[in-house]
């Protein structure tokens, strides 16, 4: 026994410096470290620094909706090139193009071999998209949508933003620390699908419309002309804000389905200053393809009205004065600086493949996270106090090694935690708390055990070796269940809650050292020394 | 040497039937309110349930019924509100889960701030969850709970014997069933965090349970003369001072919790402390007789 507690106390003596080293970093002091330490430390949750917690699901249906959609007016398109006499139109989930001829169906097999010939009848023809495309649409989705986001959220600068993808078609946002939450939300979560569109004048439904209604007016008016729009025709809305009263009307448009140019072909968006108005708009500009496509588009209907939509929102509808080349257009609306900013921000990313549904929003203010480690700081220090007090008083000299062996637990728990860069919740927290209460619990059991063998008459030196022996297993039964208990909340626990698995886990081990290893070295040290006579406890 | 019980002699085992009744009791209880849950009638977070929930922290303490206005000035129908003993905070709970989650929470703080300055209130916290994360975590937490158990009767069973691993199980379920109990007639809300107490208190509860069956088996092995109840008898008054001081330094740290560690984790201290009370007792009164009673046929320990 004598010969091997040099080794351990030097074990004890160096687990007890890193920890103090590593625990350095999560301290106010962390700036003044070297390099090399600094990038350790405790992170604190969202919970205790504030931030937002964001789960969206990505649509994958409607990713396969938008393609579609998509492929038609790219055929429609392909078609006019070549000036065939045809279109091509979606319809649920399928493509349907008219007239059946034998040239309609070789330029699609061969522009379009994602299209599967599915039935025909009365000069229409069906195609479908193969179910592995559809199946490929859906995963890129995600990924799609992640890298999107992703690229919204550096642009916005958040400091250590997370966000990866959960089961499948959800994605995880958090962004600790950000005060403009509303800000955050709305860069996140906007589609951004930018489209032009033709109105449709000439429709003497359009003419029916009223100009401007009020927003709580826009069911009542899309129910009142549900009948009445033309084929291939939809209604849409502008959304106009007076910056004196600050009420917002609506303006409604009708216009055709078909979008003729996309934010697909954009390469560039920027927020210019109109020198007339002194109000901001977001400048485009298109890659070679997009330009030539404006370009015929705007050649093509001189004197009409083109409809910029973003998210089935209509920013402005000017009137076609002349072709437009150079692939330079402008979105203006009423907005301000930052609404602009933002939106080229949007523009930029890239679209979404997809809305997204927003499954979760927990956002926490920077008060609240202070407020809760100011709470939890105090309680623990109230809870070592009445621990030491109680242990002190019931084992006297015992007591003080236990609450000793206590210190070194909590020492080495923050260290461990800080040591691997861990997350501090507010459950994390409260988890060191009690462990303040159970890291005494393994010594107290060895401690009745020595009374018990003391009790029989044993001298101290052999009522503390027996003690230990007798209880090792009981205390090693207890923390392999709290090990259980902690390995199922780690798995089935979120956020927060696996904060918390953490700090129980690790706290497991720590336990076991500091009341095997640590409180044994110390009473090995002091018997050996002194022929004991009797022990305090 | 200071001693809060010496030599207690008393018999555990005889008192099984008053006991077994109140286990009775609390479990009809607990397992009434886990079929409240699984119905969404009990009062669920809403992390479980969905809904939104704005926490408002005013610079100055206000009256309820004036929140209460200003949030049905602003259109706001469906909600609860609770105001923080001894804090200037208020809480809005709106639980009727919409299916899109989204814009509850900003109506509720654009209401308010109709009526408070900005600089009179600070939104602390606001929280909103949609019906189908909701039904997720319920299901997550209800299979967590079971994984914790089974994991729990596997470990004790291949350690002690299968009657212990029963007995052992039997007392976390009883444990957990009690403080959801608790939970419910004092009408507290039961939401994730309160999972992660019972999951804490499963493991805790165990820790005591196993000091007892320890020394039972030590007993039984040793005391080959004496009846399978006098032995755990006996074992029961040998651990009992340590069963108790080890609960007692825990449940001093939860009291600190529950007094000093803010409305966040207020009633996650306080299912610990009932959790250790019950943990306590049912290592006695509930693990104890289970073995007991699965033994009792067998001649075990008596020769």
């Amino acid at each position: 026994m004598k010969k091997n507690f040099i080794w351990r106390l030097s074990l004890i003596v160096a687990a007890t410096l890193l920890a103090v080293i590593f625990y350095l970093p999560s301290t106010h002091l962390k700036a003044s470290l070297p390099e090399w330490l600094q990038k350790y430390g405790m992170v604190l949750g969202l919970d205790l620094q504030g931030g937002v917690h964001l789960v969206y699901e990505v649509d994958g249906d409607k990713a396969v909706d938008i393609t579609i959609e998509r492929i038609a007016s790219s055929i429609t398109n392909t078609f006019n090139d070549k000036k065939i006499e045809a279109r091509a139109e979606k319809k649920g989930p399928d493509i349907i193009v008219s007239p059946d001829s034998d040239i309609v169906k070789k330029t699609i097999s061969e522009q379009f071999p994602n299209l599967t010939l599915d039935s025909k009848s009365e000069g229409r023809i069906v195609y479908k998209l193969d179910g592995n495309e559809i199946k490929r649409i859906k995963d890129s989705s995600i990924d799609q949508a992640l890298e999107t986001i992703r690229n919204r959220v550096d642009a916005f600068g958040v400091a250590e933003p997370t966000i990866h993808t959960q089961s499948g078609n959800e994605i995880v946002i958090q962004l600790p620390g950000i005060k403009d939450t509303k800000r955050a939300i709305d860069l996140v979560g906007k589609t951004a699908i930018l489209e032009f569109k033709l109105l449709d004048d000439e429709s003497p439904v359009a003419a029916q419309l009223p100009g401007s209604i009020l927003p709580s007016e826009e069911a009542k008016v899309r129910e009142q002309f549900a009948g009445q729009i033309p084929e291939g025709d939809e209604i849409l809305f502008g959304r106009d804000l007076n910056k004196e009263t600050g009420v917002e009307t609506l303006t409604v448009y009708l216009m055709k389905k078909q979008s003729l140019l996309t934010g697909e072909f954009l390469t560039e968006a920027r927020v210019n200053i109109d020198q007339r108005y002194n109000e901001p708009y977001v400048s485009i500009t298109f890659d070679a393809t997009g330009a030539n496509l404006f370009e015929q588009l705007t050649a093509n209907n001189v004197k009409k009205r083109l409809a910029i939509i973003l998210d089935s929102n209509v920013y402005s509808a000017p009137v076609i004065q002349e072709k437009i080349a150079g692939g330079n257009a402008q979105i203006s609306g009423s907005f301000g600086m930052q609404e602009a900013k933002d939106l080229a921000i949007v523009l930029r990313s890239g679209s979404l493949p997809a809305p997204l549904t927003m499954l979760q929003n927990v956002t926490v203010g920077p008060s609240l996270g202070r407020d809760s480690i100011n709470a939890g700081v105090k309680a623990g220090l109230v809870a070592a106090v009445i621990v030491i007090l109680f242990m002190l008083v019931y084992y006297k000299i015992s007591g003080l090694i236990a609450d000793c062996a206590m210190v070194l637990n909590i020492l080495y728990l923050v260290g461990v935690l800080s040591a691997f860069g861990a997350t501090l919740t507010l459950p994390g927290i409260a988890g060191i708390i009690l462990a303040i209460g159970m890291a005494v619990d393994s010594n107290v059991l060895m401690f009745e055990r020595m009374r018990e063998e003391l009790r029989l008459g044993k001298t101290p030196r052999a009522a503390i070796d027996s003690g230990y022996d007798k209880a090792f297993w009981t205390i090693f039964d207890s923390h392999v269940t709290t090990l259980i208990v902690a390995i199922v909340l780690f798995q089935f626990g979120t956020g927060p809650i696996k904060g918390f698995a953490v700090t129980l886990g690790v706290g497991v081990f720590i336990n076991l050292f500091t009341a095997l290893i640590g409180t044994k070295t110390i009473f090995d040290i002091i018997s050996s020394r002194t022929e004991m006579k009797k022990l305090s406890i | 040497m200071m001693e809060i019980l010496k030599n207690t002699k008393i018999d555990f085992m005889g008192k099984m039937y008053y006991a077994l009744a109140i286990t009775a009791i609390l479990s009809a209880i607990g397992l009434l309110t886990v079929v409240q849950i699984s119905r969404g009638a009990a009062n669920l977070g809403i992390d479980f349930a969905g809904g939104t929930a704005v926490q408002i922290k005013f610079n100055e303490r206000v009256p309820l019924h004036d929140v209460r206005r200003a949030l049905m000035d602003g259109g706001i129908t469906d909600f609860e509100l609770q105001d923080l003993p001894g804090q200037s905070k208020v809480l809005i709970n709106a639980k009727k889960g919409e299916a899109h989650v989204g814009d509850l929470s900003k109506k509720i703080i654009s209401a308010l701030s109709q009526k408070y300055s900005e600089s009179s209130m600070v939104v602390d916290s606001s929280t909103e969850i949609g019906p189908k994360v909701g039904k997720k975590l319920r299901t997550d937490a209800l299979w967590a709970i079971i994984a914790a158990i089974i994991g729990i009767l596997i470990y004790i069973t291949f350690r002690f014997q299968f009657r212990f691993g029963i007995g052992a199980t039997v007392a976390t379920f009883h444990d957990v069933l009690a403080v959801l109990a608790v939970f419910f007639i004092l009408g507290k809300e039961i939401n994730l965090i309160i999972v992660s107490a019972l999951l804490m208190i499963a493991g805790y509860s165990l820790t005591d349970t196993v000091v007892v069956f320890d020394r039972i088996r030590e007993n039984l092995k040793t005391r080959l003369k004496k009846s399978t109840v006098e032995v755990i008898n006996e074992s029961i008054n040998e651990v009992l001072s340590r069963t108790l001081i080890t609960s007692l330094t825990t449940f001093f740290s939860a009291a600190a919790l529950f007094v000093f560690g803010g409305e966040v984790i207020h009633d996650f201290a306080f299912a610990i402390m009932m959790g250790i009370i019950v943990g306590t007792y049912s290592s006695i009164f509930v693990a104890s007789p289970v073995v007991l009673l699965l033994g009792k046929d067998k001649v075990i320990g008596k020769k």
